[in-house]
Parts: structure tokens; sequence; C-alpha cells
């Protein structure tokens, strides 16, 4: 049976990887590359990198890294971050990107999806999704509502219509970030999750809010999660990839041993 | 000298750097011309459309190029969608294939999973053949598709994958065999595979 995939998400800033504290400061933690090779031998299943120059600095997005890390590492990697166009597709996967992540491009003009897919197939058009609940007065959620520009921005969009339509496009993945979560350690929103991996037919992988090894587990099981994104987790050194998936196994969740 | 088939296939790159990290040379195969002698073997990676690669390969010359290598007896291994395309059919686009192999390649109609089936699975030998030497049974390799391999005789099963029903993820023979998964994204044994195909295979005289 296919397994459960536990994924490492990389942050790049001017073709260093970096550690941002609350999505200030970064700090350099190493070579985009290297700390891919490590991650996946120490068991990752697949890998996440955020190329933040690009989204942040509204530059065009550069490739020398990517090239460096098709080189190193063995497993399927996506890059996310500043995708504007079917160019963008273009470079990125001949750079050596297996899949190539959208979002706030994708809101703006939903279409690039289509045409992504149509020429690169859906398997490599992944859709980020940025989430906040919308409470009723009884601090109730009612719904979620998609965010673009690093969560900045509010679209008033649902969140399920969205990924449904994306979905419809061409995008043969989803990324969902949940921004009140993200950074807290407090667990994944799995009552979204589980709303969008029930909703969509394609994998999800969860983001935002792992802190401890039981909200993997719980994103799996409740949440329904295809994969789960870890970040701080493992680059803080709280915990390896290896200690991740031992758990998990022992928890009976099928992932790669 | 492994020859790799160029028709524009996503993952050429990837299988091109695996295969010269593993320290063989290579050398791709845009067209029938650029063969020489120094090739010994052959790899048709692939990413994509069967329709649209089929078309490729016969508007490119590169179906009867590789007609002709295989009748030779020059080993052949196909990856993902070049190993579809071994088959006889595909019913992505209703394109006639290769025909290296008995069989056909239906599309997934798993009403319990996700299509594409994306993500590591387990591949179980189903007779011992040297594309497994040095892997263990049940290795986990990386899979992207929708479509899966039919062969007819039971013979050309190498290997098995469970996704809501058993299908053949491993196919064909001494000379000419597939892998739907993608070796060169599934880690170490991943990329052993890769090394047993250039070490163990034969030209077949």
């Amino acid at each position: 049976m296919l397994r459960k995939r536990i994924v490492p998400a990389i942050d790049v800033l001017n073709d260093q990887a970096v550690k941002y504290v609350q999505f200030r400061n970064p700090t350099i933690i190493g070579d985009p590359a290297e700390l891919g090779k490590k991650y996946t031998e120490d068991g990752a299943d697949e890998l996440i990198y955020l190329d933040t120059t690009a989204s942040l600095k509204n530059q065009d997005l550069k490739i020398e890294w990517i090239r460096k890390v098709a080189e190193q590492v063995y497993i399927p990697f996506s890059v996310i971050g500043g995708v504007r166009t079917v160019e963008d597709f273009k470079r990125l996967l001949r750079a050596g990107a297996d899949k190539v992540g959208v979002n706030s491009a994708a809101v703006q003009r939903p279409e690039l999806l289509r045409e992504a897919a149509e020429i690169y197939g859906k398997q490599c058009v992944v859709l980020g999704l940025d989430a906040m609940p919308i409470y009723n007065d009884d601090q109730e959620i009612i719904r979620w509502e998609v965010y673009t520009h690093s969560g900045h921005e509010k679209t008033g969009m649902d969140v399920v219509e969205w990924a449904q339509q994306a979905t419809e496009l061409g995008a043969g993945e989803i990324i969902c970030t949940s921004i009140h979560k993200d950074g807290m350690k407090n667990g994944y929103d799995v009552e979204l999750i589980k709303l969008l991996s029930e909703k969509v037919n394609v994998p999800i992988i969860a983001s935002g809010g792992a802190g401890k090894l039981e909200h993997i587990e719980e994103v799996f099981t409740e949440g329904k999660a295809d994969a789960a994104l870890v970040a701080s987790m493992i680059h803080y050194g709280d915990y390896t990839i290896g200690e991740i998936k031992s758990y998990l196994h022992n928890k009976d969740i099928n992932v790669r041993m | 000298m492994i020859g790799i088939i160029d028709y524009g296939a996503g993952n050429l790159h990837s299988v091109l750097k695996a295969i010269a990290r593993l320290g063989y040379e290579t050398k791709l195969i845009t067209k029938a011309e650029d063969h020489d002698d120094s090739v010994t073997k052959l790899i048709l990676p692939g990413v994509g459309n069967a329709k649209v690669a089929m078309d490729v390969l016969n508007e490119s010359g590169l179906s009867d190029y590789l007609k002709e290598q295989v009748s030779k007896g020059t080993p052949l291994l196909g990856i993902c969608l070049g190993m579809q395309l071994l088959l006889e059919t595909s019913e992505e686009g209703n394109v006639e294939c290769l025909g290296f192999l008995k069989g056909s390649v239906p599309e997934f109609k798993i009403e319990t999973e996700k299509i594409p089936h994306m993500g590591w699975n387990q591949v179980k030998d189903a007779q011992g053949h040297f594309l497994f030497t040095d892997i263990p049974n049940n290795t986990d390799f990386y899979f992207v598709h929708s479509y899966f391999a039919q062969p007819i005789n039971e013979k050309d099963v190498l290997g098995e994958t469970d996704y809501g029903q058993n299908f053949a993820s491993v196919i064909g023979n001494e000379q000419v065999m597939g892998v739907q998964f993608h070796p060169e994204k599934s880690g170490k044994f991943g990329i052993q595979l890769l090394d047993n195909f250039c070490k163990y295979s034969l030209i077949k005289e």
C-alpha cells in the first residue's frame, strides 16, 4: 500500500538554506543541496524547497541551486515560490525540479494551472494553499478562507471551493498551510486537512503547526493527510526524520522505513 | 556506453545524472544517426502522455531505431512511461506502442484510491530477476502514474505492487525490461536497480 510521506521543507534565500524565526531574521543553515542530501539519507520521502527570495523580493527565480539539488538528491523534490508563468515551470523543471508549486499566481490567474498541467502533466503541478479560519459569534469555525502573498492578503475565496476548482484545472497535489497554526508548534489544523482530504481527490500535504510527534500521527490518522510537512521540528535538531518515522511505524502508520 | 533515448522526456536529465554518477559513460540518442557501436545498452525514460511520446518516437525515427536495436539483441530498460511504451497498446490516447512485450496499458480505475498513484510503494520480486540483485524484497520505490502495464504472459511480470489492486510494476525478460516507478528518484535502491541493469544485462546473441 501507498506510504504516508514525511516531507521536510527547506527555505531558500539567495541560494542558501535559511531558517526564519517568526518569518523574520533569516539565519543561514547550510547549502540547499547538502541539506537535502542529509535529509534524504535520514529517510525523507520527498523535499519541498520554498524559494523565499523570489516571492519576497519579486525577483526572477534563480535556478543554479536547483541544478545542484538535482545532481545530489535522488528523491523527488518540489520548488515553490515566485512562480508566475508556464515559462517559470519550464525553467524549474528543466533545472531538475520534479514538481513546481504555485500559490498567489494561481489565485490571480487560475488558468495557469491548466496550462502547466496540459504541457507537463498534473503530477508536477502543486497548488500552495494558505488558509485562515473564519469564526462565527460563538467562536466556532464556519469555514476557511484563502490567503495569498505569504499570508498577507485575504482573497475572500473559500478554501474547499478553490481546492476543487484548482484540481479540476490541473493541480495534482495540494500543500495546505494553516497560517494561524504555522510556527505555533501546537499541531496541524487537523479539521481543515480532514475536510480537504475528503473533498478533493488529489494528495494533500499538511503544513503548519507540527511541534511534537503526536501532531504528525494525528494529521495522518484523523486528518487523513497523504503527507506531512516538517520544518522547525527537524531544522532545530529536536527530532530526526528517522525518529519521526520510527515513532509513526510503532503507531501502525504506514511509513517507509 | 549506455545510450539514453532523448525524445523530450521530463526525467531524462535525472536518469542521465544517476547513470553518470554510477561511473558509466552515457550518450544521448535523439535520432538513429546518433548511434555508434560503443552504445551497448539503451534506456528509454519517460514522463507524460503515451500518445504524445509515441508520436515523437515515430516521427523522429526513434521507434524504428529501437525496434532494430532490440531485434539485434541490445538490452533495453524502460522507465515509467518508457516502460508502458514497451507493450503493444496504451489506452492513453489509444495508441499503438513499441510492442516488445505482449499486453496493453489500461487506466487505473480504483474507487478507493486517489489517482495518480503517487508516492512510495513496495515492489515484490516475482521471479528473482537480475534487476533486483542486492535489493531486499518488498523495497519501496517512488511511483507517479495513472495507467499501468498489463502484460499478457505471466512470465513477463517481474515485480508486483499493490494499489487497491495488484499490478505489474516491473515487467520484461532478460533483454527488454521496464519499471513503472522512477529508480532515479527512489533513493539508494533505485540507483542500485539502475546499476543492476547496466551491470548485468547482456547483449542477446
